[in-house]
């Protein structure tokens, strides 16, 4: 009985500590989550968090094409009912139409276009604190620790969700992001005899995330949404389970 | 309202222009001269100089056979037109409408200036006290007529100021050479005894227009408030313009911001009075050595918002040298447009295209001047994929046809596509393998083709047969070949895009 108290008594103060570093319980608006299945118990609360940020490490150009695919499959989420998102970067290579078999309409996406990467991560700032968006995208080489806090401390009083994608970063330091993703290409999933390419396959790797739980899992994408494999490929270990990361 | 003109004259300008340069010709008699017909001719003498009988028009040898320590300088008649301009310029602080009236001269409309120097007396003495401290010898007269101003300020011997009504009594006593007349019509005058503008004033109209033309009866008329005569203003004058004369010159960013923020709050109750936002906006400041600084802003959608503005202005105010100090600030407004009006939402929903904050926000990204471009892509009626989008014009414009994912397309496209090695099996299979920047892929899945033509009547060149392939390590890739098997090029295929 007293160790059921006890339990019951730190769960309580988890939950006070998670409200008290800016993971409310989500609001009825945004009180759906992300269709990612189980990805979204690694997360505190078993929810995606919005209005933070999040980091996307990507160390290959065909990684960067899966993450953006991927990222395109959370915004599909997150600019429900009109929303719109700010892509930010040095150059665009993003194209547009492949956003729309993502369920996102391209032309809601602004892209803003910097000559370097300290203004990109002054334009993110800027844009991170403004109430007018559901998403800002935005493409980078390095973050550090303080640039990171900026941007959440920025989301902190605006709400809108941050996602950093940091192409082949020379120096993965510890960040303020509320989640640090990889997401590498998996061979395409196809009925069996059949010919061609199948909707596309990722393996969404979480490197570190903030009060929740590190792991592997392999997630597909199909025209409702994301497709998460049941099982995890690969789970934290129950031990690493609360390790501050952030 | 009661239409005002002045006329200032330089009487020495080319003269004055090289004693300012040069303080030590303020001392001695001087001429600038040109060639004429191979002879140095005087163009122009200082006072010193004109005192001791020399003028325009006289030969340099015969002025320096009686003074001979005349200073010859040669005249650049380019420099002297540049120099009046930019006076004209200086003189925008008096009055917006300011015009050029060579050789000498600058005209200016000043309705409803003058009141604010407290009269038209004291505006004239600012204006002309000003130019003689910097070194110009300067007539000036205000009129109701451009005629009658340039006539008082070079001829008149009453007083600067003619009131309204009294041009014909204004111009009476002068010569006919003050109507601004050719030299042909003048001396045809001379030689028939007509020495003042009195003695053919009151002649019938017919009999002056068959010996003197229609020049001399246009002038009349303009000078006597007849007929309209219009000014070619140095700068035009934006409909959108507030002006905020400071008391003392000032040089810190906080008065420079005290300064925009009541111009702004002046303009904006005016713009949103009318329903109507700015689109690009531009401070002037008009410094007390008489250079002028300029910071200009532009927004994406019109707005009256006087925040919105003044932070967008707040980013650049550090632009601003104010040197010794600003006397003048001018805020215009050239691009108007009609204002949407905002509505309130009546529940909550996610903020879209349309939220002033979005165009706010872009306005700031932009407004900082490092280079930033924002770009929103509309798709395009092409098949080719560089041409399938382009950019939209604005943040409201509509996709005019659907986008469509019918057919697979990558999320990353190259800007050009890159050059790669291949094995693939006639006549049009997929490859077996590709090499891309010194790695092989062996793929194991593949679409395609999918036939792109060029669109002849764009471009000319190969077609593309584009396939979807995906490699051994599940990696997606766009690659096409550009053209049929069989001619002889090395380089065929290339890879275009990354799949997700």
């Amino acid at each position: 009985m007293a160790v059921d108290s006890k339990r019951e008594l730190i769960d309580k103060l988890r939950q006070d500590i998670l409200r008290m570093q800016g993971f409310a319980p989500p609001e009825s608006r945004a009180a759906g989550g992300i269709g990612l299945g189980p990805v979204e118990n690694a997360f505190p609360n078993g929810i995606f968090p919005r209005g933070t940020v999040h980091e996307f490490i990507s160390t290959s150009r065909e990684q960067g094409a899966a993450t953006c695919g991927f990222i395109e499959g959370l915004l599909s989420r997150l600019m429900d009912g009109g929303g719109v998102c700010l892509w930010i970067g040095t150059s665009t290579i993003l194209f547009p139409p492949a956003a729309k078999s993502f369920g996102v309409e391209p032309d809601r996406i602004v892209f803003v276009t910097m000559r370097r990467e300290r203004e990109v991560l002054w334009a993110t700032e800027e844009a991170l604190k403004c109430k007018g968006l559901a998403a800002v995208v935005s493409e980078l080489q390095e973050m550090d620790f303080a640039q990171s806090r900026r941007l959440q401390l920025a989301v902190e009083k605006s709400k809108v969700t941050g996602l950093v994608i940091r192409h082949s970063p020379r120096l993965i330091g510890s960040t303020a992001c509320a989640a640090r993703w990889q997401i590498r290409p998996l061979p395409s999933a196809l009925e069996e005899g059949l010919p061609g390419v199948g909707s596309p396959q990722w393996e969404v790797e979480l490197l570190k995330v903030r009060n929740g739980h590190t792991g592997s899992w392999q997630v597909g994408w199909s025209e409702d949404g994301f497709v998460p494999m049941a099982k995890p490929t690969l789970v934290g270990t129950q031990d690493k389970k609360w390790i501050k990361t952030g | 309202m009661e239409r005002r003109f002045a006329s200032i004259w330089f009487r020495h300008l080319s003269t004055d222009r090289m004693a300012i340069r040069q303080p030590e010709l303020r001392e001695v008699p001087f001429v600038m001269a040109t060639p004429v017909h191979g002879r140095m001719v005087v163009s122009a003498a200082n006072i010193l100089a004109e005192s001791q009988g020399v003028s325009a028009g006289m030969v340099v040898a015969d002025a320096k056979a009686f003074l001979p320590g005349l200073e010859v300088i040669d005249d650049q008649p380019a420099w002297t037109g540049k120099l009046l301009r930019s006076l004209g310029l200086w003189c925008i602080r008096y009055t917006p409408v300011v015009a050029v009236d060579p050789p000498d001269g600058l005209l200016l409309d000043i309705s409803g200036c003058a009141h604010l120097w407290k009269g038209e007396r004291a505006y004239l003495t600012d204006i002309v006290s000003r130019l003689r401290n910097r070194g110009y010898d300067v007539r000036m007269a205000i009129a109701p007529t451009v005629g009658t101003a340039w006539a008082v300020a070079r001829f008149g011997k009453k007083g600067p100021i003619v009131e309204g009504g009294g041009e014909r009594e204004a111009l009476m006593h002068l010569p006919p050479l003050a109507l601004r007349l050719e030299s042909t019509v003048q001396e045809r005058m001379h030689k028939l005894g007509m020495r003042t503008v009195g003695s053919f004033m009151g002649m019938p109209r017919a009999a002056l227009r068959r010996r003197f033309g229609d020049q001399l009866l246009l002038r009349l008329r303009q000078a006597l408030g007849q007929e309209d005569e219009y000014l070619l203003p140095l700068k035009p004058v934006p409909p959108y313009t507030e002006r905020l004369p400071s008391l003392e010159p000032i040089r810190t960013a906080a008065g420079i911001e005290i300064a925009l923020r009541q111009l702004l709050e002046t303009l904006c109750e005016r713009l949103s009075g009318e329903g109507k936002g700015l689109r690009t906006a531009i401070l002037k400041c008009c410094r007390i050595d008489g250079r002028t600084v300029q910071i200009g802003i532009g927004t994406s959608r019109a707005t009256a918002s006087v925040s919105h503005i003044f932070n967008l202005f707040a980013l650049k105010i550090s632009q601003i040298e104010p040197a010794l100090g600003i006397e003048l600030f001018i805020l215009e407004a050239p691009r108007i447009e009609d204002i949407d009006p905002v509505q309130e939402a009546l529940w909550e929903t996610a903020p879209g295209l349309s939220s002033p904050e979005l165009a706010e926000l872009l306005d700031r990204l932009t407004g900082k001047g490092t280079g930033c471009t924002v770009h929103r892509y509309l798709p395009d009626a092409h098949h080719w994929p560089e041409r399938s989008i382009r950019p939209a014009v604005s943040l409201s414009e509509k996709p005019p046809i659907p986008w469509t994912d019918d057919r697979p397309r990558p999320t990353r496209l190259l800007a050009s596509p890159e050059p790669i090695d291949v094995t693939a099996p006639i006549p049009d299979y997929p490859p077996m393998l590709f090499r891309y920047r010194g790695e092989v892929h062996s793929i194991k899945k593949a679409e395609g083709p999918e036939r792109i033509e060029r669109e002849w009547w764009v471009d000319s060149g190969e077609h593309r047969d584009y396939y979807y392939v995906e490699d051994h390590k599940g990696q997606r890739y766009w690659i096409f070949r550009s053209g049929h098997y069989g001619d002889d090029r090395a380089r065929q295929w290339f890879l275009h895009g990354f799949f997700a």
